[in-house]
């Protein structure tokens, strides 16, 4: 007879919670050593001996269920709703060796909710280092509770917690502490209000609000009619409370828990002398930003243009397999082409996040947090919001998500709306597809230009993010309570295997999202772009052909074909004589003919297909928005690429694939087609001042479905995603014709 | 001049003394912010804010006006 277990894994940030799912259920997610990194609660099964099955909880940390942060009521919410469907049977409360006296406050405040309870000692394997000894079943009997003593990095006790979990019905229920002292006459009332209710329930959800900041929190007040003493009296015995449980705790500890300071190691004070220096400390942090950008760029350039060897590879090969046609096309320039615009991004993107995993991993981040708090405050933000800020490099949503551990709401809410103009990962095509198209090659002080952009364009996705948040700290009136704390975790060599897991499920998620996007978009674009009403896209063959007939080739077609005849007798007579003269002159005159007449027929074909795509669909929408887009030095093709692009940035380059292989049957790279497109004059369509302007567009412009969603859901209102988008958009479009208009 | 965890200096300690117990949040006192409880000073940012702090074995980073309310009793052998 199986039965599953849910458990919830609860604990102080940081204590390695996560760590301990990833080991329990194998299903992995990010870990990191930046207090607040789990920032939602996930699900994993855990196999259990005999067939029973274990769901594990995992949930963002909290210090105790006096919640102050959005992060931090996940949990306690959960403890406190009986009826949730993860309710769980039996609580795990995670804690760190070192840190234990502060872990058991949590600990003892889940015990006086009777929730069975296993509390959970990881780190062991920085005992000997710590020189810290425990008593185990002293504890136990003290605390009246199971104990696991385990370390996720090395593997131990694992096997031993399962079992507890097993075992679950076996978990004395009785609370450690009777809060009732803290003011009996109070809870006496309490008592009489509520028969049949939990003491320190009621208790804890009379207090929930008391240090939250009213805006941005569920209402679980409402239920509890039971409200006679003010904030501040409450506040009051929140305080006893705490003080009482300390006393408690630390009567246990003494007898249990020891520490010898003489054993004790660490590199913690010496390192945090440099990394937190005035001077050093912040040279060593812009160090690092520029080590990690040039190592995005430098070390990805194998793998990189190995990729794109095997998407042209395999276009080829799609377009040699299957019958010619538009839908030939289709899958070899605009799916195949498409999609390997988003592979061939994979290198950068998985070292960003290896980056990213690892200054959180090592615990540098805190000290990100530390330096930048003060210099962040002016703009409106925290020093905490430096951390959604670097994330954002490699995606917004997640960065989103990462401000959900700032406690004051008009700076989370500000660092939602500034985020985005972070450089993320999406807008890494369209920048290295332009940089590569309009900035030189060459070298500055052993710096490529083209690396310099790049480093450029990602410092002014900074700068735009802090003067937005100026401004909004100017105009916004957000009433808000402030309260900043940061704890400063112990320095740890990254868990590779955290690493790793990271970048891979990050990797595979940003490949598969964009895919999915590029594949619907290029789709829908080719139908467009195939297919049309007017009499002109009907007709256009005879149109084409009269014309042809009556004014010639036009000049584009004319340079193509003599181009193609020169390659062709400078190629040719060299054979010959190296045959020996065997063959006549003759024969060369005659396959010259051939491939004049062959020529002919194929330009003409293009010009039917480019005058029937400038009257599909597509170009008729292009054509509409021209206007618009034009100022900027753009022209219809890519004014569709930008439209597109408002779903998601990395559908640029695929659009713009989709977009020219309708209008083109010559099999060339994307970047050679989009070097070879002209304006109406002959000049090359990108050019240093389209293409900055272009750069410059995507660098401001809110174009992310999937961010704005977040935003919605994060802030509870439609009101900022539309402003974000709105603001962004205008910026955008100033900015980009301006550069426009100067540099042209 | 009352004397807070603001005006330790790198590596200075003190103990916590009582304190108006409305205006600390809760959450420090969580962190073992305690009347009693040691505090030393580990780092202070440029223009002294934020402060980083080890109390009660919590190493946290608090900003300079939360700092300014936790008054201390200096350790003998200072001040
Ligand atoms: N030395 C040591 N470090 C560990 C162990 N388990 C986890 N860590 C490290 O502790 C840090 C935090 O781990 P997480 O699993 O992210 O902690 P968490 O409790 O989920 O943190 P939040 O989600 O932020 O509350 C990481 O740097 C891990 O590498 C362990 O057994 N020993
Ligand atoms: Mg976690």
């Amino acid at each position: 007879m199986s039965k599953d277990i849910k458990v919830a894994l609860i604990g102080n940030p940081n204590t390695g919670k996560t760590s301990v799912f990833n080991t329990l259920t194998g299903l992995k997610q990010k870990v990191g050593n930046y207090p607040g990194i789990t920032v939602e609660k996930k699900i994993g099964l855990c196999k259990l001996s005999r067939g029973v099955k274990a769901h594990i909880l995992d949930l963002p940390g909290t210090y105790s269920l006096n919640t102050t942060s959005l992060d931090e009521s996940v949990a306690v919410e959960l403890l406190l709703n009986k009826n949730a469907p993860d309710f769980p049977d039996v609580a795990v409360v995670v804690s760190d060796v070192e840190n234990l006296k502060r872990n058991l406050l949590l600990f003892t405040q889940i015990k006086d909710l009777k929730i069975p309870s296993i509390l959970a000692i990881n780190m062991a394997d920085r005992m000997d280092y710590k020189g810290i000894s425990l008593d185990i079943p002293k504890m136990e009997k003290l605390l009246n509770t199971k104990i696991a003593l385990l370390s996720t990095r090395k593997n131990t006790g694992i096997e031993e917690l399962k079992t507890l979990i097993e075992k679950y019905k076996e978990l004395p229920k009785s609370e450690n502490l009777d809060i009732s002292v803290i003011d009996p006459s109070y809870f006496k009332r309490l008592k009489n209000a509520f028969p049949g209710e939990d003491l320190y329930k009621l208790w804890v959800v009379i207090t929930q609000d008391v240090n939250f900041t009213p805006l941005d929190k569920k209402d679980i007040q409402s239920q509890s009619p039971f409200e006679i003493k003010s904030g501040a009296e409450l506040k009051r015995l929140q305080h006893k409370e705490t003080i009482l449980r300390y006393q408690y705790i630390n009567g246990i500890l003494k007898e249990t828990y020891s520490v010898d300071r003489q054993a004790a190691k660490g590199w913690r004070a010496g390192l945090d002398k440099i990394l937190t220096h005035k001077i050093f400390g912040y040279l060593i942090f812009f160090v690092i930003l520029l080590t990690i950008f040039q190592a995005i760029y430098d070390w990805s350039s194998v793998p990189m243009d190995f990729i794109d060897e095997q998407f042209a590879a395999a276009s080829e090969w799609v377009k040699n397999t299957l019958p010619p046609g538009v839908f030939t096309n289709l899958i070899a320039e605009g799916v195949v082409a498409g999609i390997g615009g988003i592979v061939i991004f994979i290198p950068q993107i998985a070292f960003l996040f290896f980056f990213i995993a690892i200054l959180e991993e090592s615990g540098y981040m805190s000290r990100v947090v530390f330096l930048m708090d003060r210099l962040m405050r002016p703009f409106g933000l925290s020093g905490k919001s430096v951390v959604p800020l670097i994330s954002g490099t490699a995606c917004a949503i997640p960065a989103v998500m990462a401000t959900r551990n700032i406690e004051n709401w008009k700076e989370r809410l500000i660092t939602i709306l500034v985020v985005p103009f972070t450089t993320c990962s999406a807008r890494l095509p369209v920048y290295l597809i332009i940089i590569a198209l309009v900035i030189p090659e060459g070298r500055l002080m052993g710096l490529s230009y083209q690396a310099l952009t790049l480093m450029s364009l990602y410092l002014l996705g900074f700068a735009a993010s802090i003067l937005a948040a100026k401004v909004l700290h100017q105009i916004l009136k957000v009433r808000s309570r402030s309260f900043f704390m940061v704890e400063m975790p112990n320095y740890k060599w990254p868990l590779w295997k955290n690493v790793f897991y990271t970048v891979v499920e990050k990797t595979k998620s940003f490949v598969y999202g964009a895919g999915k996007i590029i594949l619907a978009i290029s789709i829908v674009l080719w139908f467009l772009g195939s297919n049309g009403f007017s009499d002109e896209f009907k007709n256009a063959e005879q149109i084409v052909t009269e014309r042809v007939a009556q004014e010639g080739l036009s000049p584009n077609s004319q340079a193509f074909v003599s181009n193609k005849l020169e390659e062709f007798t400078a190629t040719m007579p060299m054979n010959i004589t190296a045959d020996g003269s065997l063959t006549p002159s003759a024969a060369v005159q005659d396959s010259l003919s051939i491939l004049q007449a062959d020529l002919r027929t194929r330009v003409i074909n293009q010009e039917i297909a480019s005058y029937r795509l400038e009257h599909s669909f597509i170009g008729k929408m292009g054509k509409f928005i021209e206007p618009v887009v034009r100022p900027l030095g753009y022209d219809w093709k890519i004014g569709i690429a930008v439209l597109t692009s408002f779903a998601a940035r990395e559908v640029f380059v695929g659009t713009l694939a989709t977009i020219y292989s309708v209008g083109n049957d010559e099999e060339e790279t994307i970047k050679n087609r989009m070097s070879a497109e002209v304006k109406a004059d002959g000049q090359p369509l990108f050019n240093l001042a389209s293409g900055v302007s272009l750069m410059l567009f995507y660098a401001f412009a809110m174009q992310c479905m999937s961010t704005l969603a977040i935003v919605k859901r994060e802030t509870n209102s439609w009101k900022w995603p539309l402003l974000q988008l709105g603001f962004m958009t205008i910026i955008a479009y100033l900015t980009a014709l301006t550069a426009y208009q100067l540099l042209s | 001049m009352v004397f807070t965890v603001a005006h330790l200096k790198r590596g200075e300690k003190g103990i916590i003394k009582e304190f108006r117990q409305d205006v600390l949040p809760i959450k420090l006192l969580e962190l073992g912010c305690l009347p009693g409880n040691q505090v030393e000073l580990i780092q202070i940012a440029p223009l002294k804010d934020p402060i980083y702090i080890n109390v009660n074995g919590s190493h946290i980073a608090i900003r300079r006006s939360v700092a300014l309310q936790i008054e201390l009793e200096p350790i003998a052998g200072h001040e």
